[in-house]
């Protein structure tokens, strides 16, 4: 596009995001701080992942925007759009044939590949935030991997309501060293990051924090021993293609309490579907 | 049983501004033993404390502590992650005011085991378990094991941070007024508790008091504070009852006697 920079941001900040990425890699897990910049786009909206997004894509990759797991919804329509417009890559839908993947709340069901990367939008990338208000005290304790607070949430959970009852946003122990945010992907997502052959981003424009997860490493999510972690998802089977081992939303088809389960990520359902016909 | 100290501070000096809060202050704290840091306020008692605890660092002194595997560490210069180490698991503070220590957002079994978990507890069952036994050994019910601080008297408060301080079987702990803000009759159970409770762990205490009555129940030896000084040590009975110095003369003979 005339007048813009291949995808939209300036060497110079694309190669301050690429430094801050390089050391996120070279640290699994630890928040490396950047220059976020304005991005025409509100926080909350990705900001983030955009900018993530417009450091690493070349002009041969393939973007794929997923929201939720959706293709179409506005905030993937609308940043796959972005691209095309002020990179002019190819996008696709589909997850077999991206090479890069932009998610908000999201892993795809199919299994990526270790020429891939998968770019997570995050809005808080401190999973200390809720217990710990001061940021200099949260960094002492990953300074001295000191997480027992962490697990004092996890205590209270199984205390009052009998088991662990967070359902997206579960926090993970990154190479065994860095407690850190998934984003709010839900935790049915979570044993997906474990050992992922593709490469695993994150960026949080407001928060103006970057990190990553390096390929074939170990996430654990954290649990306890006599209550260890369970993926949670809805018991019924995809409304659309059948899939029962894939994540579900529920979705009201009509005002008279009509509701169905489906897919959420319309990718994976629509290559069942077109599969089965 | 070892003969050398657990703890020891030397030529400790610290002031604040122009106010000497500290002067040359050497102690020495044995295994098992209860050492009574009393004084009027202002004297240097909770400096001390801080100081020997690793919070506060001296302008000069050091402080040195004995590991049980008999390595000794200068507490100032120890690297951070094993001082943090040092002070959720080996060591305890005990603060005049629990809600200082205590989570007060989180229930009195989480904040029992708290300490657990930061030293790696990952079972849920054990943890609660120990949770419960604690409460249980400085009598709080275990039906309330579920509840909020915020519903706690004060006296229990009080038991609870000394719960969530011992769970981890500390050898050295640091007491800062633990009754001090509670009334007379609550006073005297909890410093029962603590006799008993330190006593049977064989913990060791330092332990900062106005009150000499408290000094005089729970310390073995005692050590007079006034202005940044200690002017006189020995064993608690001795310094109390033929005080040689005239400023604890003066603090003995200012007790009112019932």
């Amino acid at each position: 596009m005339k007048g813009y920079n291949f995808a939209y941001l300036d060497e110079q900040t694309k190669r301050m995001i690429r430094r801050a990425l390089l050391k996120a890699v070279a640290i699994p897990g630890h928040q490396v701080p950047f220059g976020s910049r304005e991005m025409p786009l509100p926080y909350g909206w990705g900001t983030g992942g955009i900018q993530v997004t417009a450091s690493i894509l070349g002009q041969n990759d393939t973007l794929k925007v997923i929201d939720q797991g959706a293709d179409d919804t506005t905030n993937a329509v609308s940043i796959r759009h972005f691209f095309a417009r002020t990179a002019g890559v190819a996008t696709t839908t589909s997850t077999a044939k991206a090479t890069v993947i932009q998610t908000r709340h999201r892993i795809p069901e199919e299994t990526l590949r270790s020429d891939q990367i998968i770019v997570y939008q995050v809005p808080q990338p401190e999973p200390l935030s809720r217990l710990e208000p001061s940021r200099v005290e949260t960094k002492r304790m990953h300074a001295l991997a000191d997480y027992g607070l962490m697990h004092v949430k996890l205590y209270e959970d199984v205390a009052r309501l009998g088991q662990i009852s967070i359902s997206y946003d579960y926090p993970v122990l990154v190479n065994h060293r860095y407690l850190t945010s998934p984003s709010p992907i839900p935790a049915f997502d979570n044993p997906k990051m474990d050992r992922m052959p593709a490469l695993q981003l994150f960026g949080a424009g407001r928060e103006k924090r970057i990190y990553a997860i390096p390929p074939w490493t170990d996430v654990r999510s954290l649990d306890f021993d006599d209550h260890p972690f369970r993926p949670i998802n809805a018991p019924q089977a995809c409304g659309l293609c059948g899939a029962a081992d894939s994540y579900k939303d529920e979705v009201v088809t009509d005002d008279r309490g009509g509701r169905m389960f489906v897919c959420s990520d319309t990718d994976h359902c629509e290559r069942r579907r077109n599969d089965a016909a | 049983m070892n003969d050398d100290p657990i703890l020891s501070a030397r030529g400790l000096t610290l002031f604040f501004g122009v106010i000497p809060a500290l002067i040359d202050v050497d102690m020495d704290l044995w295994p098992g033993e209860i050492l009574a840091i009393v004084g009027e306020s202002g004297s240097g008692k909770t400096t001390l404390l801080n100081v020997l605890s690793g919070l506060l660092r001296p302008q000069s002194g050091i402080v040195s502590y004995r590991d049980p595997e008999g390595g000794t560490h200068d507490v100032h210069a120890m690297a951070a992650p094993l001082l943090r180490t040092l002070q959720r698991s080996g060591w305890g503070f005990v603060h005049q005011d629990p809600k200082r220590s205590l989570r007060m957002n989180v229930s009195a079994g989480g904040n029992v085991g708290e300490r657990l978990m930061a030293q790696g507890a990952r079972h849920y069952g054990d943890i609660r378990a120990r949770a419960l036994d604690w409460l249980t050994q400085v009598e709080i019910d275990a039906d309330r094991i579920d509840d909020l601080p915020r519903t706690f008297s004060g006296g229990m408060l009080q038991r609870l941070q000394i719960a969530r301080t011992l769970v981890t079987h500390p050898r050295l702990v640091f007491m800062d007024e633990p009754t001090g803000g509670l009334d007379v009759s609550v006073q005297a159970r909890l410093l029962d508790l603590i006799r008993s409770l330190v006593a049977r762990l064989g913990v060791a205490v330092v332990l900062v008091t106005h009150d000499i009555a408290v000094a005089r129940l729970l310390g073995h030896r005692i050590a007079v504070m006034q202005r940044g000084h200690v002017v006189e040590t020995g064993l608690t009975d001795q310094v109390l009852d033929d005080p040689r110095h005239p400023y604890t003369q003066l603090l003995v003979s200012s007790v009112l006697q019932a």
